[in-house]
This record gives C-alpha cells, sequence and structure tokens, in this order.
C-alpha cells in the first residue's frame, strides 16, 4: 500500500495537466470538479497510505522508494525519491484533506470568475508542489517543491492582477520569499559543501560531520528560509499584503498549508537543529517575539482578512517557538489544529465576503449571525478554537506548545501567555464586531437589490461543516493524559523520544493548562465587554499598531528609498557609461577585428587550401621543433 | 606449421566476423542498394513517400540493432573483430544510435523540401544511407585503413548530396568546394597514414598504442609528422580553424536539410575517429598533440564566434556556429582522458538534435527556392507561426547553452573535463566564447519575437521616470543586437498572413528535436549516464 504513495503527488499533477489541455472546454464548474476530484484522490491515496504505515511496527515507519535520477553530474547526483515517515505522513494528510475541501468550496467562491479554470490550474499545481515539498528525500527535490508552492503563491496572491494592489502584493510576496529562499540555497550550498551529499536520510546519518560553526549556519540560513516561506519576523509582513489574492487561497495557502512549509523544514532538520542550541534559542526567541507582535497588530485591523493574516503570523510564531524549544510534536499538533480552525475562519469571512458583495471593513458588517445562519454556526467552532477555550482542539495544541516553552524559559513562555491573551481578544473582536451588534452593511448590498444577502451554497457548507467538526475535536489527536496512543507516540520516532518529556508533574501541568484556559477567558471577556455594544473605538487602535508598528515604512526608509537611488545610479552611471562601454567596445572590437578576418574567406578554393597547408605546416613545424629542440 | 603457412599462402585466410558487430552498417548499405535497385527497376522516379518510410525503416532498424549490441557489450563487454579492425564498445554504439536517428530526422525533413522545389527524390535517400554507415564505420574503426574507407565513405556521398540540388547554382558551387578540398585533406590523411605505418610497422590503433608504450623513439620525427598529418585530416572534416574554411561556403550551399545532416553526422564520425585514434593510440604521444589541440581550440572557439556575429545569412550563421561547437568537442578531446571523452560524445549527441532541428526550421523558412536566409526572413515570425518560432527559439538557446535544455550540460561538461585536465586557460577562452554566441542566438530569437518591421526611431519620453521606457528600451536592444540594418521580412508585406507552410513531417522531426534537447535538459540522467558508459574500449 506504501507503493502507491507516489500517487499523493501524481493525481494534482494529472489534474493540472488535465486542466491545462482542456480546462477551458471543461469551463465553469466542471473544470473545479476535475481539480476537485483530482485533490480528493490524492487524499484518499493518503489514507490508505496511513493505513499501510500504521500496520509497521513503531521502529520501522520509515519507508523510502527511488524512483529516478534526475541529475548525475560529477560528484552531484540527484535521486527522485520520496521519503514517508510519520512526520511526511502528517503533513500530506492534512495537506491533502484541507486542499480537498477548499477545491470544493473554490467551486462554489469561485463560480463565473472569466478565469474560472486557470484558478484550478494554479491550485492543482500548488497541491502537487506542495507534496512534493513534503514528501521529498532529497533536498534539491524539496526546493523544487519549494518554490513550486512560491510560484503558485505568486500566481495566486496576484490572481485578479487587474487589480493594482493585487499585482504589487504578488511581487511583495515573490521578493519577501526570495530573500528568504536564498537562504535555502545557501544552506544547500553549505551542506553539499561538507558532505557532498543532499540525500535527506544521508545528511541525518552524517549530521556530526558538518561541524559545530556550519551545523549553527545551516540551521539559521533554514531559519531564514523558513521567516519567508512562514512569514516570521523579519520577513513577515508579505502575509498581511497577500490577502489581495481570491479568499480561498488565503485560506489554503496563506493560513492552512504553504506558510507552514518553514515550520516543516525545522522540523525535517530537526536531527541537524538538535545540534546547535544556540541556533534552537534565535528560533525560539524569534518565534515568541512574532507571536506577539503579530497578535498586537491583529487586535488593531479593520480589514477581516488582515485580522486573521496577522493572526496566522502569529499563530506560526507559536510554532516557530515549539520547534526552538525542541517541542516539535507541539508545533506540528498546532500547525494541524491551527490548519483546520484557521481555514474555517477564513472560509467563513469568504463566506461573508461572498455575500456582502466583496465588503471586507469590519466597520461595514455586524449582525450577520441571523442572515448567515450555516456561517455563524461554524465560524463560531473555529473562533473558540483559536481563542484557547476548552475542550476545543486549539486549546489543547496551544496548551501543549507553552508546557514545553516553560520548561525552556518561563520568560518566552509569559510572552506566549499574554500572546494567548491577545489572541482570544482579537477573535472575540472580530467575531463580534461581524456576527453581532447592528447591521452596519445596508448600502454594501444597495447596490446589489436583484440579489440579496444570501448564504452561500451547499458546495462551500460542506467544508465549512467538516472543518467546523475538526476544530472542535482537533484536540483528540493529542490529549495530554493519553501520549501513549496521540499524535506524540506517533511522532515520537521521527524526533528521537528523548525531546518530549512526558510528564514533568501532573500538577504542574493542570497548573499551566489552568492558566491558558484563564488567559483566553480573560481575553474574550475583554474583548466581549469593549466592542459588544460600540463598534468604533479609537483609542482601542492606536496608528502605531494598525500601521504594523511602521513596519514597512521602516523598510521603506531603510531599504526602499536607498535601493531605489542606488538603482537609480546604477542605471545611469555604471550601466549607462561602465557596463554599456565595455559591452559596446567589446562588440565593436568583435565587429573590427571579425570584418577583418572575414577578408581571407574569399570564395577561391585555392585561398581555402592555402589556409589547409598553412595550418598544416605550423602543425608540422611545432611538432619536429619538439623533437630537435628537446 | 610449415604445413599451416603453405595453407595460408595458397587460399585467403578469411577472418572471423562477429555479424552483430557490423549489422548496422550492413543494413545501412544493404538498405542503399535495394533502394537504389528498385530505383531503376520501376519506370517511373519512384514515389517520395515510398524513399522516406523505406530510409525511416532501414535507419530505425539499425538504430533497434545499435541498442541490441548496446545491451550485448553492457553484458559481455566491448570487442574486435575481423582481424581487429573494427571494434564495439559503448563509444561506438553510441556513434550508431547518433547516426541513424540524424538519418532518420534527415529523412522527415527532406520530404517536405523534395516535394516543395520539385526535386525527385530517391538517390538523395540512398546517398544519406551510404554517408551514415561511413560515419558509423568511423566510430567502429580500430584500425587506420578502417578510419580512411569510413571517412571516404561519408565525406564522398556528402559531396554529391552537398550539390544535390541542380536548380541552384550554389549547391553545384558548394559541392565542387567541398569535393576538392576534401580530396586534398584526404590526401593528406593518407599521407599520415603512411607515415605512422612507417614509424610503427602498423596501422591497427591498438597496435600502434601498445608499440609506442613499448618504445622510447628518439628522434620520432617520422611519427610526429605522420600524426600531425592525422590531425590535419580529422581537424579538416570537424571544421577547425583554421582547416574550416570549406565550413561556412558548403553549409550555405548545400540544401538546407542536407546542411543539418551534415553538420550533424559528419562532425560526429570525424570527432569519434579522431577521440579514438587520438586518446587511444596516440596516448602515449599526448604531451605532443595536447598543445597543438589546445591552440586550435581557442582559435576555433573564438573565431567560430566572432564571425558568426557578423553574418547575415542565417546557414552562414550556423556554419560558423557549428565551427564554435567544433571548438567547444575539442575542448574534450584537448582533456584526453576518459571523462572529456565522455563529455564530448555527450557534446555530439545533444549538437546533433538541436543542429538538425535548426536546419529543420532553415529548410522551412527558406521557402520555395530555399532562397529566403537572410535573418529578416525571422523577423516578427513568433507573431504568424508562435509554435514554430517557440522551437526554433528553444534550439538556438540550446546551443547557446541555456539551462534546463542539454545545450547547458553539453558546455558544462567539456568545461569540467578541461578544468580537471588542468587547462583552465581553455576553460575560461571557451566560456567567454559562449557567452559571444550567446549574441547571435539572441539576436536571431529577438528578431523573431520582434515586431515586423525594423523599428521606428521612438522619441524618448519626458524625463523624470526612474527606468527608461519600453520603447527606449526596445531602441537599445535593437541598437545592440545590430538589429537596425536588418530590413524588414522581404515576403510579409507581399503575403497577406506571412506564413510559411510546415510541412507534418518537418513538423515532426523538429518536435521531436525539441522534445529531445528539452526533456533530456530538465532530466539529464539518462542521457549522461549513456555518455558515461560510452567508454572506449582501450584508454591508456
Amino acid at each position: 500500500m506504501l507503493h502507491l504513495a507516489y500517487l499523493m503527488a501524481l493525481l494534482p499533477l494529472a489534474g493540472f495537466a488535465v486542466l491545462v489541455a482542456f480546462g477551458r472546454r471543461l469551463g465553469d464548474p466542471l473544470a473545479g470538479w476535475v481539480g476537485t476530484v483530482a485533490v480528493f484522490g490524492a487524499f484518499v491515496v493518503a489514507c490508505i497510505a496511513l493505513g499501510g504505515l500504521w500496520n509497521e511496527p513503531a521502529s520501522a515507519r520509515h519507508f523510502t522508494e527511488n524512483y529516478f535520477s534526475w541529475i548525475a553530474v560529477g560528484g552531484l547526483q540527484v535521486k527522485v525519491g520520496l521519503l514517508l515517515d510519520p512526520l511526511s505522513m502528517t503533513m500530506c494528510l492534512f495537506v491533502t484533506g484541507v486542499s480537498a475541501l477548499i477545491h470544493l468550496y473554490s467551486i462554489g467562491y469561485m463560480k463565473d470568475d472569466p478565469e474560472y479554470s486557470k484558478f484550478f490550474i494554479y491550485l492543482n499545481l500548488f497541491v502537487f508542489s506542495m507534496v512534493l515539498l513534503v514528501l521529498s528525500d532529497n533536498l534539491l527535490v524539496t526546493f523544487v517543491g519549494w518554490e513550486g508552492v512560491g510560484v503558485c503563491s505568486y500566481f495566486l496572491v496576484a490572481f485578479w492582477h487587474e487589480r493594482d494592489s493585487a499585482a504589487s502584493a504578488g511581487k511583495k510576496a515573490f521578493v519577501y520569499n526570495r530573500i528568504g529562499d536564498a537562504g535555502f540555497l545557501i544552506a544547500m550550498f553549505l551542506i553539499f559543501s561538507k558532505l557532498g551529499t543532499l540525500d535527506l536520510p544521508t545528511i541525518f546519518a552524517h549530521r556530526h560531520a558538518l561541524g559545530g560553526d556550519a551545523t549553527t549556519a545551516v540551521a539559521l540560513l533554514l531559519l531564514l528560509a523558513a521567516t519567508g516561506k512562514s512569514a516570521q519576523i523579519p520577513l513577515f509582513n508579505w502575509l498581511p499584503d497577500a490577502m489581495e489574492g481570491p479568499t480561498p487561497v488565503s485560506a489554503l495557502i496563506h493560513a492552512a498549508t504553504m506558510v507552514t512549509a518553514g515550520v516543516y523544514l525545522l522540523c525535517r532538520m530537526n536531527s541537524v537543529l538538535a545540534l546547535t542550541p544556540d541556533a534552537r534559542w534565535v528560533v525560539a526567541v524569534i518565534g515568541g517575539v512574532t507571536a506577539f507582535v503579530a497578535a498586537t497588530i491583529a487586535s488593531t485591523q479593520q480589514d477581516i482578512k488582515k485580522v486573521l493574516a496577522f493572526s496566522t503570523v502569529s499563530q506560526i510564531g507559536y510554532m516557530t517557538l515549539a520547534v526552538g524549544t525542541g517541542a516539535y510534536i507541539a508545533a506540528i499538533f498546532l500547525m494541524v489544529a491551527h490548519a483546520f480552525y484557521k481555514a474555517l475562519l477564513f472560509l467563513g469571512a469568504g463566506s461573508i465576503i461572498h455575500g456582502l458583495h466583496d465588503e471586507q471593513d469590519l466597520k461595514r458588517m455586524g449582525g450577520l449571525a441571523r442572515v448567515l445562519p450555516w456561517t455563524y454556526a461554524t465560524f463560531l467552532a473555529a473562533w473558540l478554537a483559536i481563542a484557547g477555550i476548552p475542550p476545543l482542539a486549539g486549546f489543547w495544541a496551544k496548551g501543549d506548545v507553552l508546557s514545553n516553552v516553560f520548561r525552556k524559559s518561563p520568560a518566552l513562555w509569559a510572552l506566549g501567555v499574554v500572546t494567548a491573551i491577545l489572541t482570544a481578544y482579537y477573535m472575540t473582536r472580530l467575531f463580534v464586531l461581524a456576527f453581532r451588534g447592528d447591521q452596519r452593511w445596508a448600502h454594501a448590498v444597495s447596490g446589489h437589490a436583484h440579489e440579496p444577502l444570501h448564504e452561500c451554497p451547499w458546495v462551500m457548507r460542506i467544508p465549512l461543516v467538516v472543518l467546523a467538526v475538526a476544530s472542535f475535536a482537533g484536540g483528540i489527536l493529542d490529549l495530554p493524559w493519553v501520549h501513549t496512543a496521540g499524535l506524540s507516540s506517533w511522532l515520537g520516532p521521527v524526533f528521537g523520544n528523548s525531546l518530549f518529556v512526558d510528564h514533568e508533574g501532573a500538577g504542574l501541568q493542570t497548573g499551566l493548562a489552568v492558566i491558558d484556559g484563564v488567559a483566553a477567558v480573560v481575553g474574550l471577556s475583554v474583548a466581549w465587554w469593549a466592542w459588544r455594544r460600540e463598534w468604533d473605538r479609537p483609542a482601542l487602535v492606536p496608528a502605531f499598531l494598525q500601521r504594523v508598528w511602521y513596519w514597512d515604512d521602516f523598510y521603506d526608509t531603510v531599504i526602499g528609498r536607498p535601493g531605489q537611488v542606488l538603482a537609480k545610479v546604477a542605471a545611469t552611471a555604471v550601466d549607462g557609461r561602465v557596463i554599456d562601454g565595455a559591452v559596446n567596445g567589446a562588440a565593436t572590437l568583435v565587429r573590427k577585428s571579425a570584418s577583418g578576418v572575414r577578408r581571407l574567406q574569399t570564395g577561391y578554393v585555392r585561398n581555402y587550401a592555402l589556409g589547409i597547408v598553412l595550418g598544416l605546416a605550423a602543425v608540422v613545424a611545432f611538432l619536429l621543433s619538439r623533437v630537435w629542440w628537446s | 606449421m610449415i604445413a599451416a603457412a603453405v595453407a595460408a599462402n595458397a587460399t585467403i585466410h578469411v577472418p572471423a566476423i562477429r555479424y552483430l558487430a557490423i549489422m548496422p552498417v550492413i543494413i545501412l548499405l544493404g538498405g542503399a542498394v535495394l533502394l537504389l535497385a528498385a530505383q531503376s527497376l520501376v519506370r517511373r522516379p519512384l514515389r517520395l513517400r515510398f524513399a522516406t518510410v523505406s530510409t525511416v525503416v532501414i535507419s530505425l532498424s539499425a538504430f533497434g540493432l545499435a541498442w541490441w549490441q548496446w545491451a550485448d557489450v553492457m553484458d559481455h563487454g566491448p570487442y574486435t573483430t575481423i582481424a581487429h579492425a573494427v571494434v564495439t564498445d559503448g563509444f561506438s554504439v553510441l556513434v550508431t544510435v547518433l547516426v541513424t536517428s540524424a538519418t532518420v530526422l534527415f529523412a522527415l525533413v527532406a520530404e517536405g523540401y523534395l516535394a516543395r522545389e520539385g526535386i525527385e527524390g530517391g538517390e538523395l535517400h540512398v546517398l544519406a544511407l551510404v554517408s551514415a554507415s561511413g560515419a558509423i564505420l568511423m566510430g567502429q574503426a580500430n584500425d587506420l585503413v578502417i578510419v580512411f574507407l569510413g571517412l571516404e565513405i561519408l565525406s564522398i556521398a556528402l559531396y554529391v548530396l552537398t550539390a544535390y540540388n541542380h536548380k541552384r547554382t550554389e549547391s553545384g558551387e558548394a559541392g565542387l568546394k567541398y569535393f576538392v578540398l576534401g580530396g586534398f585533406s584526404s590526401a593528406v590523411f593518407v599521407y599520415g597514414i603512411a607515415l605512422t605505418y612507417g614509424a610503427t610497422g602498423t596501422t591497427n590503433l591498438a597496435q600502434i598504442a601498445g608499440f609506442l608504450s613499448r618504445n622510447v623513439l628518439v628522434h620520432d620525427g617520422v611519427l610526429l609528422a605522420g600524426m600531425s598529418l592525422l590531425l590535419v585530416g580529422f581537424a579538416f572534416k570537424v571544421a577547425a580553424v583554421p582547416f574550416h574554411m570549406w565550413t561556412p561556403d558548403v553549409y550555405q550551399g548545400a540544401p538546407s536539410p542536407v546542411t543539418g545532416f551534415m553538420a550533424a553526422v559528419a562532425k560526429a564520425g570525424g570527432f569519434a575517429a579522431f577521440l579514438r585514434v587520438f586518446v587511444s593510440s596516440f596516448g602515449v604521444l599526448r604531451a605532443d598533440w595536447r598543445p597543438i589541440v589546445y591552440v586550435l581550440a581557442i582559435v576555433t572557439l573564438l573565431l567560430g564566434a566572432g564571425l558568426a556575429v557578423v553574418q547575415r545569412d542565417i546557414k552562414r550563421m550556423l556554419a560558423y556556429s557549428s565551427i564554435n561547437h567544433a571548438g567547444f568537442v575539442l575542448l574534450g578531446l584537448q582533456a584526453a582522458s576518459a571523462a572529456g571523452v565522455s563529455a564530448a560524445l555527450y557534446y555530439l549527441f545533444a549538437y546533433a538534435f538541436m543542429v538538425i532541428g535548426s536546419f529543420a526550421v532553415v529548410a522551412v523558412i527558406g521557402r520555395s527556392g530555399d532562397m529566403e536566409h537572410d535573418i529578416a526572413s525571422y523577423r516578427g515570425l513568433a507573431r504568424h507561426q508562435p509554435v514554430l518560432a517557440f522551437a526554433f527559439a528553444l534550439l538556438l538557446l540550446a546551443q547557446a547553452g541555456v539551462p534546463f535544455t542539454t545545450g547547458f550540460l553539453t558546455k558544462f561538461q567539456v568545461v569540467v573535463a578541461s578544468v580537471d585536465g588542468h587547462s583552465v586557460p581553455l576553460a575560461v577562452v571557451a566560456m567567454g566564447s559562449a557567452a559571444l554566441a550567446a549574441f547571435f542566438y539572441l539576436r536571431v530569437t529577438v528578431l523573431m519575437y520582434g515586431p515586423e518591421r525594423a523599428a521606428e526611431p521612438v522619441p524618448a519620453a519626458a524625463g523624470g521616470a526612474l527606468f527608461a521606457p519600453a520603447s527606449e528600451l526596445r531602441t537599445r536592444l535593437n541598437a545592440a543586437l545590430l538589429l537596425e540594418d536588418v530590413p524588414a521580412a522581404p515576403r510579409v508585406v507581399a503575403a497577406a498572413t506571412g506564413r510559411v507552410p510546415v510541412p507534418p513531417l518537418a513538423a515532426l522531426a523538429i518536435g521531436i528535436c525539441v522534445l529531445v534537447t528539452v526533456v533530456f535538459g530538465v532530466f539529464p540522467a539518462p542521457l549522461v549516464d549513456f555518455a558515461h558508459k560510452a567508454t572506449l574500449l582501450f584508454l591508456p
């Protein structure tokens, strides 16, 4: 059954190929169904593969298969193969599962879009790249997937590229990701120069040969790659802009799957990370600070999708924090739970935006509970889950992360708890502003009298309900008292069991859990009290936070402006004089000398023969000179 | 003993023959004879389609046999046969595969060409088959006499092929030039064989190597003179500077499909024997011949690329580009190592598909009369025929060495071999020449994707913009690529659509060439592996 695993990548690729060839002819909605079925098939294969892997004894859950040799040049041998272990299996399951649901949702959401089939082409290509990234047993092939998801993200952010903001958001996402990708590339060069291979199992086996400094450098470079892809400080501010893409894209790529790729990469390389405690500290601090900063910003945003975007940054910050503390299992647990509830939040937001005819401003929402009952009910589950109210998924996942962080550093733990309060606060604020209070959206729908505010069609409702159930019950994946059967024992072999200290003390564990719960309730109550009646409170949304800690302005002043000046100087002085001068000079030289030599090409056979004779004479003279003068 | 000797005097001793070794040659030659016989037996001229199909079938069966040989060599190792005159090793099999594929592609391209030009086929196909068998023989030769035999079979057929289009005077002129100069260089080559025989007492390649490794010659003037004459003979065949001068004239004059065939097959055959003779037999003397090849490679690289820049005729440009490519292959020879040989083989293999595809496009664009070869004919091609333009652009970019095509790895591997052979300056010159060569490939590509007419000067936009406006950039690009002096496409004005009919079989051939170039560019491993396993039987 494990031998079917390649189908997880191949089915979306086949869907992509079919849609490229026939997408336009299939049209709306058949093209969407083709894409959805392909990804759903991949999910079914993932379930079958899970069954196969589950039947193996825990120590033998490590399946590799080589398909073909991709590059074999000199010392560089790149084989395309897959590495299926509990970590990549878990990733594949939720990636294909959530993707299938979001594909289904998009069938309804993208209805009547002029580029309907193109949307699904990109979406299928994205799923293929993501599965490739996750399953590959070679860093270079992982990088191909990494770039593949980046490219799809770029295309999909700029999907409505007629809008200027969408086009520039796409560019911003691209540039920020390139910085991270440079880190990935240099890390690969470093590994290759030290170990002579990019094959993951070989790297793990020989990780000690890297040497201390190189290990730290590799870990930090991979962290740079992760900050780009997973939107962490200092490269986090492309993600809010990426919300220009269609909402299903935000749910799939910019919440559930692609942005967790950075965390996945760090988890995949855990055995290398384990050798460098210094780098792990950096990872932990970046994660903790990002979680906090993004949560403060999320508390003040007006655009419903921007709130969710910063919330995503903050939640991934938690995951990075967990990775930095060595609690990889907690990171994956939170990643899965987050995929459920954040995808649900985005899809719910999409349903609102859909209903309100592209209105995204929280100021012009309110009182939607009665009009959008399905969205309301499912959103409720996601809200409570992310806020960390027991017994929903978020409580367990976040609690798992925080109790691990407490062992590493109480300071970071405190920051995490503050962030948890803020999380409950901003989500409650969003929930109240959107669903409770007065209905402030009259003019948003006024222009569409023929099409009154409506609940979404059933293809969009099914994913909402499924994800709501998952968000509600996701915690059973890894309840703290039954570690023996949950995610911990499943993932344990990948990360070396020692990393997870199971029970340090039931009392401490319970105490920490109580603090988490209290934090959630506090944040929730404050927001409820503050925003229930009043929807415009300038005092609570300071400009400093609203403008993202002036982070963009800072980059603009420090990098953007000098960059423009540099570009101008380079374009006029350097390019115009030096480079063009050199190129034109070389061109003139070639032209002149070539026209000189050209005159030898007379067209007369006798001249050509003379050329041969002269050449021959030179060769013979040279060789004979070696005989007589040697 | 005495009795045996007497018996040997009485009857000619026939050496043992392993027929599998020479089966591809037999099939090609036999097929050619049959085709010729069929032609003379029927009253009316042979149907073109019949000649094409039979040529394809004959070449494909030789191609299939080559794979049989490959399996045989991989399982049981390489061997020599017919009194050690012919060798079958991975190297020779690769050459056979290359030549037979080139022949198939040639037949596909030639059909549409002959139909358009109204020239009777048949003999053209016969000649191509014969010529191909000569090239294969050069790859298999383990004796200087066999090398010469292959060389002549290859060349004489090529002379006639060059002159085949009797409706173009250039074709006949090119054939005559090629014939005279080819005869001249063959004479040089034979003299080289004679001197080598005089010095070593044998013409067998393995025995020459054995003799040279056993004996240290003090005043080996005769041997060195023989070697230099052989070197010149080969250098003529592969068009290395300064023995290249026939190339532009012949490439330009020959019918376009023949030019592609010649560039692929003659170069492959010539280099195959060149590599085998110099790396295997004269391996001991490498200190003597490597400097010569070093210098030859440098002038070939630079002159090929430099002169291609100033050409306006696409066939002449591609001729100089093929000289430049020959310079790159010389890098592999100059390295005189197993890696160098395999890199050179890989280069020849990948180049065969690029160049046949390119000349197939040239043959199509040449239009009726095979005369439209000014690069202006390519102006704005992408607008009318995007697929054809895209295919040509890919083939040109592959020749320029762009990654994700086979062209990248070809250059990469020879340069690596050269660096490993401690010839770093040569590698640097090669890369410089590649940059120079990129210019004329890009020039045609830009022309194809540009507007149909020469760009009118655009008034500069108001200042203040950070970057130059697109129009100004285009003007600067035109200036940089020497495009202002390229006039508008000649036929575009006359014909409303400007479309050139693409014969289906030529389209198939171009498609195969592009596919090979791109697929093995993205997944290089199989082809690289093929070239790595295609080793010479004797390596000193």
